[in-house]
């Protein structure tokens, strides 16, 4: 049997939405599947070696908040200067409390474990995109290079 | 608990980080050597099991014990 391959396309820039990505793809990894990972839009802020992630509850009613604020806090509230920093950092705090990895952790045992990352060179250039802010080893592509990959994939993940 | 040659203690890390550790140690292992994880992450039950199964290295043993989730695992 061949190895199996795994691709995924990551398009979120926010702290939440950076999980998914990188523990699919190292999980996979360990699991022997050959994997990369295409960033797009507002996923390439993933490949930053700096990482500025943050989270939000706005547009998002669906995020528990401490104290039970998400069902009565309002909304408005959370549009207040500081309130995502404050939000973020709580976050953390939580996920490090929890035993949940840093998205550095992750990503850093997805390049250990030979995941090919790969940025849309078009976004990149779209926004301006200083690529010497990106972590090393990643590779630059458009649509064709993801379809060479995903065309043989087992799995396909838009995220 | 049977015999084993190497440990991991993953205690008070979350998904997928007991696998991700396991799948390193056992990377450093020969085959026929077994590592025995200690996890506190009750995903890791159905977790080491399935990796178990996909990756062929074999679960000899998977208890909880004082709190915690014991596995043995033998390096294919």
């Amino acid at each position: 049997m061949g190895e199996k391959k795994l691709a995924i396309i990551a398009t979120k820039g926010s702290l939440d939405w950076a999980y998914p990505p990188f523990i699919l793809a190292s999980t996979a990894a360990a699991l022997g599947y050959e994997t990369e990972i295409f960033f797009t839009f507002y996923g390439l802020q993933l490949l930053r070696k700096k990482l500025t992630l943050e989270v939000t509850p706005l547009g998002n009613p669906g995020m528990p908040m401490p104290m039970g604020m998400d069902k009565w806090f309002p909304v408005l509230g959370t549009t207040l200067p500081g309130m995502q920093a404050m939000m973020t950092s709580m976050m953390k705090a939580k996920m490090a409390k929890k035993g949940v990895a840093s998205i550095e952790e992750l990503r850093d045992l997805c390049q250990e474990a030979e995941v090919r990352l790969v940025a849309c060179q078009m976004t990149v250039d779209l926004f301006d995109m200083n690529t010497s802010e990106f972590i090393d080893g990643v590779e630059y592509g458009g649509a064709a290079t993801f379809f060479e990959f995903a065309g043989d994939s087992d799995i396909c993940l838009y995220i | 608990m049977a015999d084993f040659d190497d440990e991991l203690d993953a205690s008070g890390l979350n998904c997928p980080l007991p696998i991700l550790r396991a799948k390193k140690a056992l990377g450093g292992m020969d085959a026929g050597k077994v590592l025995h994880i200690i996890a506190t992450d009750p995903g890791s039950v159905k977790d080491f099991e399935a990796f178990a199964t996909q990756t062929g290295n074999e679960l000899l043993e998977s208890k909880e014990e004082g709190g915690k989730f014991h596995f043995l695992i033998k390096k294919s």
